[in-house]
């Protein structure tokens, strides 16, 4: 007789998960390798990244776009022809858009069209991150809020969490729309969801974001908050700086000096 | 028992024959979608989530609305739901397969779904929704089994079913509820910010589930011997009646905090659904569709003597069925991201490609429910002969 | 039994047939042109020893990924006390970049398919 059609569709599907996490219990047979890890001596090293915007710099120049170029440059993002599939790292939004709360009738004339550069917030209690059904998304030791595209599965929850609309998702493959690639930084593929990642590869090598350097205004700058001696702190000990929707309590790093 | 599920006459072979070509169609449509991208869709970079996490949404409720039955029959010992809890939960089953379905399809890197389990994330709503779809799922499938394959034998169930049975009560709340979790968590999406979000899925799963159960068992009464009792047809439209007022009465709640407290943010949405917003008025035709419905519904459920009259009780719960699809699987989803994170009304509206692809998905799971209801059929109308 | 001569019959084509690769590639196939990949470069040494990258590229690659993108370490000291980057783009290919040489010859001869290259960007030929 045997096990009989049940028993045997039983065992199938026991078979299938255990298959599907074969992979993973096998590894406990693997030799660990050591892997001595090292900074180099101009890594900037940080514990809680975050950068002030100077908007009485930036709006000096009406049309300056040398900000987004750098980044999207940098790290070959790429430029859609249907604006419904755009990706963007650092862009410019008008202030009436960026700051609704703040916005009304009698806003000062000089700001409330102005655009002002937004990015990726990079929150102390990032609700994308709560979100993540995988942790592809994370927030490092560094405060930076991480995008690991090895392990994003394109749900887009992170998109979703985000109440600043900083994340993009690959609607299709990148690399046909990416004029010059840049061969240090990699591309991503379709499928998994982009942003700012506070340039932490340039912060390995010494140097400051792409958008930081590029600005010729100097109006974006970087630093660490919890380094007291820090220029993004002197800067916040001296002017007064907003947040984007700071009653959501998500902890916005990016701080903007109207 | 599966091997029921192949023996029929013409017009059985003939509508699974139809559900078969829609599959094949929808799956053409996918493999475009799998090797383009989600482009093909009506996605964009401010709405994210569309078509199909709406019908994801929808058929969670679905789902969770075989409970209705469950909790009567072994609850409270109505005896009139006995015939009609193997049709929730095989209803159910396919329920649940279209929403992993509808996940799958709408996921960009689909082959890395199993990182949801290698890294499991306790604080992520979407772990444990995967984990509460998936529990569902095996415990219908074991209810289902047990209890039709002891019918099959003319045996009363073995006594260990019942607490999972039991188990099944609180679970199916649970699965509608961690659904609405996804939403109503979220700092930035105003309109999925309320309390009432997981309490309205519910009230409009329970309408309409068990809707659809009344067709089915009308249904059933054409094309089979069997009856699934007008005394369980009755109290199932009870129930639709009930979770129906709940629903509209939740909504309504909804429409007040919003209007009454004249906060934009709040108001936003509901400017956008009824009257448009910016000019952008898409879904207002369907939203007032779907209001219009809902009061037919009401005055037609309301009204004893017209819902004891089993026709129009059928056009009731088409309404309520219809009512309810608008407003889960068309307004509730796309809205959340309407006002976008910067104030901007921008639309969406499914794609020719989108849409065949969930044709073709629902059509798995009319054929998984197709094929599940003709073995019970079949094992019924065999004990009752 | 019954019909011996057609299941002897039988069995003997399902085993010819289900053997076929090896006989074929035994008598005069491709089989034994095992890949060569050439190495081209002035660096005397990998990022470790030659043989346990033979076997372990792949597993030194996923715990390169995981130390940069999870634990932002980016850099390493390699047995041979040179400090490297772990980067696949910039480290591994910068000494190995004839890829369609090296890395394409053993994998397309396994038919392995390896979709780092849909991000990391391949060194141009």
């Amino acid at each position: 007789m045997g096990i009989g059609r049940r028993g045997f569709i039983k065992i199938a599907g026991l078979a299938a998960l255990a298959g599907a996490f074969g992979k993973k219990t096998g590894n406990i047979f693997a030799t660990e390798n050591i892997i001595d890890t090292t900074q180099t001596k101009e890594s900037l090293v940080g514990k809680r990244w975050a950068m002030v915007v100077d908007l009485r710099k930036c709006l000096q120049e009406k049309g300056c776009t040398k900000c987004m170029d750098a980044c999207h440059k940098v790290h070959n993002v790429p430029a859609f022809d249907n604006p419904k599939d755009e990706i963007k790292w650092i862009w410019k939004e008008s202030f009436e858009h960026t700051f609704e709360e703040q916005e009304h009738e009698y806003t000062y004339e000089n700001i409330k069209h102005s655009p002002i550069p937004v990015l990726c917030n990079h929150c102390d209690n990032p609700p994308c991150v709560r979100v993540c059904p995988t942790q592809a998304t994370f927030k490092g030791k560094d405060g930076i809020v991480v995008m690991d595209m090895h392990r994003c599965i394109g749900c887009r929850y992170c998109v979703a969490a985000c109440p600043y609309g900083s994340r993009s998702f690959n609607w299709r493959d990148p690399r046909p729309f990416i004029k010059d690639i840049d061969p240090d930084f990699p591309t991503r593929m379709r499928g998994v969801v982009e942003k700012c990642n506070f340039c932490s590869e340039r912060l390995a090598k010494g140097e400051l974001p792409a958008c930081v350097e590029a600005c010729e205004e100097k109006a974006l700058i970087f630093g660490d908050l919890e380094d007291p001696e820090s220029k993004i702190r002197e800067l916040l000990k001296s002017n007064f700086t907003i947040r984007r929707k700071p009653s959501l309590g998500t902890n916005p790093e990016i701080y903007y000096i109207v | 028992m599966l091997e029921r599920a192949l023996i029929g006459g013409k017009k059985y072979w003939i509508w699974v024959f139809i559900l078969l070509g829609l599959i094949f169609i929808g799956t053409l449509f996918y493999l475009r979608q799998f090797n383009t991208g989600l482009t093909i869709t009506g996605l964009k970079r401010d709405i994210t989530w569309g078509f199909y996490i709406a019908q994801f949404t929808f058929l969670v409720g679905v789902a969770a609305s075989a409970v209705m039955m469950v909790l009567p029959y072994y609850l409270h010992n109505a005896k009139e739901f006995g015939k009609m809890t193997i049709l929730g939960e095989f209803l159910a089953i396919p329920a649940v397969i279209m929403c992993m379905l509808f996940i799958f399809v709408d996921m960009g890197q689909p082959f890395r779904i199993l990182n949801v389990f290698l890294y499991p994330t306790l604080h992520s709503m979407m772990f444990w929704d995967t984990v509460a779809l998936g529990g569902y799922l095996l415990l219908n499938i074991v209810i289902s089994q047990v209890t039709l394959g002891a019918e099959k034998k003319g045996i009363y169930p073995p006594k260990w079913i019942k607490p999972i049975i039991i188990l099944s009560i609180p679970w199916a709340v649970s699965i509608h509820t961690v659904t609405a979790f996804l939403y109503a968590g979220l700092p930035g999406r105003s309109f999925w910010l309320t309390a009432v979000l997981a309490p309205r899925f519910l009230a409009s799963a329970f309408a309409s589930g068990p809707a659809l159960l009344i067709l089915f068992a009308f249904l059933i009464r054409k094309v089979s011997k069997l009856d699934p009792g007008k005394e369980a047809i009755s109290k199932m439209g009870l129930i639709v009646t009930y979770a129906m007022v709940i629903n509209v009465f939740l909504i309504l709640m909804e429409l007040f905090t919003a209007f009454y407290s004249n906060i934009p943010e709040h108001m936003h949405h509901f400017q956008y659904l009824f009257f448009g917003l910016d000019g952008k008025s898409t879904l207002v035709p369907w939203m007032w569709t779907s209001v219009i419905l809902a009061i037919i519904s009401l005055i037609l459920l309301l009204t004893p003597s017209l819902r004891k009259n089993e026709k129009i009780l059928g056009i009731a719960c088409f309404t309520v069925f219809g009512s309810i699809w608008i407003d889960k699987g068309l307004g509730m989803v796309v809205t959340g991201f309407i006002p976008s994170p910067f104030g901007k009304v921008i639309e969406y509206w499914p794609t020719f490609p989108e849409f065949m692809i969930s044709v073709g998905v629902y059509a798995i799971g009319a054929l998984i429910v197709t094929g599940l209801y003709k073995i019970a059929l079949s094992i019924r109308e065999e004990f009752q002969t | 039994m019954y019909d011996t001569g057609k299941i002897i019959g039988g069995l003997i084509i399902f085993l010819l047939l289900i053997t076929f690769p090896v006989w074929y590639n035994a008598i005069g196939g491709k089989a034994d042109m095992m890949p060569k990949p050439k190495i081209v470069t002035d660096a005397k040494q990998c990022v470790d020893d030659a043989a346990f990258m033979k076997t372990d590229h792949m597993n030194v690659l996923d715990q390169w990924r995981d130390l940069v993108v999870r634990d932002g370490l980016r850099f390493i000291n390699a047995p041979d006390g040179k400090r490297y980057e772990m980067s696949l783009s910039n480290t591994c290919m910068s000494c190995h970049s004839n890829k369609s040489e090296f890395c394409d010859r053993c994998h397309n001869y396994l038919k392995v398919d390896p979709y780092c290259w849909d991000c990391h960007i391949e060194p141009k030929e």
